[in-house]
């Protein structure tokens, strides 16, 4: 092992930034990350091992004890709920004799559920020492099952069971054609920097991660800054449940994407740049790096782009198991090789990102957008959209509807439109934005897709009658306490008190005025958590709250007080100690004889 | 003419690069804070010094001021949010007051009294938490960390060592030594580190000494924080 550790950091000329992809290797090769190697790495790379126990305690993906040689997840995204996950699971533990969350005593296998895979359009989904595998059924879990009692090798797995589909279902300005390799950078460099960045302006073009930004300004912002180094960071994190889209940019459309990044860095003047891409689309990484080879050969990348003297190279970056690193700056810690903890602002990553330097974090699409841009200027994609809101919205669909996937969608498109399209009936309702956006309700379809309005990083899933909508929340409520980085209060405190409430109310135990203490908590976890993901963790719950109220009221007890707990269950260890199995032993929840 | 910012109505003149806490404290205001002392780089995690800054809710121990600032500290519902976000940090540990050696000398407890906190509110999380009596002269109560990372700056900035780091994610975030055995004995640290002193709560204690002091004569038994907090420059309270 201490060669094994001695060679990798090497390779990685003992950076601590690469700490991330160090560690992924270690975890990769031995199923943990062990205590020498953890000392050893320290005097590698110069640094306490804190900051890599730290690392390795914060990402999901690292394990101080050791898992399984075939380290099993499966993903816990609502839409792989729907389409029967939980009976999945229970069949896959039995099947390779292991309980989820543990590791089986021979150590071959162990299984656990892991944060949505980004493959909610061919869910059940999971991952096998990080590769996908898609639509799980028993007849596939019976053979992985036979795999892995057999002990071959995931490389020597049938290719099927790792098949990857883009589901591409509706093109528009951007997808439907897709740039000439080069030609973005072309017509930048015959227009002119300021000229094209202008153009990008024009354009109207809003960051499409979610927050909305405008892009050009952005990227002005970065490139007026006094420092003259300067980084460009493309945010492949898409983490939000129910997203996919870059997944799929990334895999067909990711010569656009990259060519999007390096027009930014000849605008803002940046020479090296980074494709944090998360760790779930590991799958995507030699496809990327040919790519960016064949990007490097045809003279697009390196000292000396199209002989225009701009410099500039990309490096891929992986995550490893966390949503929060989608957020800019816990995004700019990771790359740095530390745990994913949002940075306080100001100063903004514009001023100070990446090592302290400006830096532009810009998503997957917003790049793909801005080089389409850059060849066909400013107006072309100006003329679609709504005011507020131009050109058009790439969406990831998905849950009930007959043809999930990818489509995109001009800015100002009714959800009626979209839900029409895709061929869903009886619809409940849908999420917009993920569970970090909002749920409406079926009297809502006439509204549009648009910041005004609508908006959203992508995710956009979609319930029928039959689903229940509290178990919902609770996926997402759930979601969030497992994804807080824990650093505020109110967020790593709030989001466990909301689950706690939660449950405590699906669950029946709720009595009245448990209704309005969930709802405190929820304002306070919105309004003082330090980030996003903390100020919109309450949002099921808000949203639903507010349109479907008697859902939540209809869960209460009508009596005063009730235990927040099973009084009866609570006595079980009690009874076992003591022995005791007759009436006297048990205890009635009080109050619900008064019921 | 000096820039200046108003909190609740008042003026108060800052210098650029100054945070609304630096100048607030400079001017004989006090906001609440927990994570925030003025000689270490702030950390804006703890929430307690939340004020309204224009309307929107800000840190003040990380939001640099601003010429013409509207800062709102002491409304009633910003004091009512911060009793709660303090019930938080009641319910999230295991904080029996009566019992511990820092009662009366202890910051959160501090903070509680002076925003009239009278019962936990929310479900107790009952952790599972351990201690660490291995160092000769220093003890480590898990159960008492809130994770504000002042032992970690202040070994970082002041000590010169690496003694403290915070680990893990979320509901699960823990205190960690830097030692290979993970044993605070086995760190470089010095009861006379400011690390061992820094602690608002009773997180980490100096052995044989927690009762030199008697209970009743502590310093939050006769002083409110405020109080003690804006009269030592040096924020030495709890020592
Ligand atoms: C919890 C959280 C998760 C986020 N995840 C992503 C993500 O996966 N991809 C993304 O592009 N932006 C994400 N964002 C938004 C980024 O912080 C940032 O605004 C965005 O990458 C900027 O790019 P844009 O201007 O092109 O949208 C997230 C934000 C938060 C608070
Ligand atoms: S809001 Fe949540 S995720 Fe964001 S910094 Fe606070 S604890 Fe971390
Ligand atoms: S031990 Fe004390 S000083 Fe250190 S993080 Fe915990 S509460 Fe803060
Ligand atoms: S004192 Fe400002 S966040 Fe803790």
């Amino acid at each position: 092992m201490q060669v094994f550790i001695e060679n990798l950091a090497a390779d990685h000329q003992y950076q601590p930034t690469r700490l991330l992809l160090i560690l992924r290797a270690i975890q990769a090769r031995y199923h943990y990350i062990p205590e020498p190697a953890i000392q050893q790495l320290a005097g590698l790379l110069n640094i306490p091992s804190t900051q890599i126990i730290g690392v390795v305690e914060f990402y999901s993906f690292f394990h101080l004890q050791p898992r399984g040689q075939y380290e099993l997840l499966i993903s816990d995204s609502i839409t792989d709920a729907m389409l029967g996950k939980h009976n999945l699971m229970g069949y896959l533990s039995e099947k390779l004799q292991v309980s989820v969350g543990a590791v089986r005593s021979d150590g071959l296998v162990s299984l656990d559920n892991t944060s949505c895979t980004g493959l909610c359009d061919q869910g059940p989904a999971g991952l096998v020492n990080g590769y996908p595998l898609t639509r799980l059924d028993r007849p596939r879990i019976d053979l992985i099952a036979d795999l892995i009692n057999q002990q071959k090798p995931v490389e020597a797995w049938p290719s099927e069971l790792f098949e990857v589909e883009d589901n591409l279902v509706k093109s528009g300005l951007l997808l439907e054609q897709p740039i000439q390799q080069g030609a973005a950078l072309k017509a930048t460099f015959k227009r002119g920097l300021k000229e094209t960045l202008v153009e990008i302006n024009q354009s109207g073009l809003r960051g499409r991660g979610g927050a909305g930004f405008k892009t050009a300004m952005k990227w002005q912002f970065c490139s007026e800054e006094q420092e003259t180094v300067r980084y460009v960071v493309c945010n492949a994190d898409e983490g939000e449940p129910g997203t996919f889209k870059d997944r799929v940019l990334l895999n067909s459309y990711a010569d656009q994407v990259f060519e999007g990044m390096t027009v930014c860095a000849a605008i803002i003047g940046a020479s090296q740049g980074f494709l944090y891409l998360r760790g779930e689309y590991l799958f995507l990484y030699d496809k990327l790096q040919t790519v960016l080879e064949q990007r490097r050969a045809a003279g697009l990348l390196g000292n000396n782009i199209l002989g225009q003297g701009v410099g500039f190279d990309i490096e891929i970056c992986l995550g490893a198991g966390a949503y929060i690193c989608g957020e800019e700056s816990a995004l700019i810690e990771s790359l740095e090789g530390k745990m994913g903890v949002p940075r306080n602002r100001p100063p903004y990553p514009v001023t100070q990102g990446y090592l302290g330097k400006p830096t532009v974090v810009s998503n997957v699409e917003s790049f793909m957008a801005a080089a389409a841009i850059a060849e066909q200027g400013g107006n072309w994609f100006a003329a679609i959209g709504t005011e507020k809101s131009k050109g058009t919205k790439i969406l990831s669909l998905c849950g009930d509807c007959a043809k999930p996937g990818i489509y995109e969608y001009p800015f100002g498109t009714t959800i009626q439109t979209i839900l029409d399209e895709c061929g869903a009936d009886d619809v409940l309702g849908v999420q917009v934005g993920g569970p970090s956006g909002t749920f409406i309700s079926n009297q809502e379809f006439h509204r549009k897709l648009a910041f005004e309005d609508l908006a959203t990083g992508g995710s956009f899933i979609i319930f029928n009658s039959s689903r229940n909508i509290l178990d919902i929340v609770n996926n997402f409520t759930h979601f969030f306490a497992h994804e807080s980085c824990g650093f505020c209060t109110p967020c790593r405190v709030g989001t466990s008190l909301l689950k706690k409430q939660l449950d405590k109310i699906i669950e029946g135990h709720g009595s009245a005025g448990d209704v309005v203490s969930l709802e405190e908590i929820c304002q306070l976890v919105k309004s003082y958590s330090h980030c996003g993901l903390g100020q919109t963790a309450a949002n099921p719950i808000l949203t639903t709250l507010e349109r479907y109220p008697e859902l939540y009221a209809n869960r209460l007890k009508k009596i005063s007080y009730e235990p927040g707990f099973d009084l009866d269950a609570a006595l079980e260890t009690a009874r076992r100690m003591a022995n005791r199995h007759d009436a006297a032993a048990h205890l009635a929840q009080v109050g619900e004889d008064h019921e | 003419m000096s820039k200046t910012i108003t909190i609740d109505g008042k003026t108060i003149p800052f210098e650029d690069g100054q945070t609304i806490m630096e100048a607030a404290t400079a001017a004989d205001v006090y906001i609440p804070h927990l994570c925030h002392h003025p000689e270490f780089t702030p950390h804006g995690s703890c929430k307690l010094c939340t004020v309204k800054v224009n309307g929107r809710n800000c840190s003040a121990c990380t939001f640099p001021a601003a010429e013409g600032q509207d800062v709102l500290n002491n409304t009633q519902e910003l004091i009512d949010d911060r009793r709660k976000i303090t019930q938080m940090l009641f319910v999230e540990g295991n904080h029996f007051c009566p019992s511990c050696e820092k009662t009366g000398n202890c910051q959160l407890q501090a903070v509680a009294y002076h925003l009239n906190m009278l019962d936990d509110h929310f479900p107790l999380f009952y952790p599972n938490r351990e201690m660490d009596a291995s160092h000769p002269d220093v003890l480590i109560d898990h159960n008492r960390c809130i994770f504000c990372a002042l032992c970690v700056r202040a070994s970082q900035q002041h000590d010169g060592k690496n003694v403290f780091a915070i680990s893990g994610r979320g509901i699960n975030k823990h205190l960690i030594f830097n030692a290979e055995s993970g044993q605070l004995k086995d760190t470089d640290l010095d009861k006379n580190d400011k690390a061992a002193h820094i602690c608002p709560t009773g997180a980490i204690l100096i052995k044989r000494t927690g009762y030199q002091v008697p209970i009743g004569q502590r310093i939050y038994d006769h002083h409110e924080i405020d109080e003690v907090s804006l009269a030592t420059t040096e924020h030495q309270h709890g020592e």
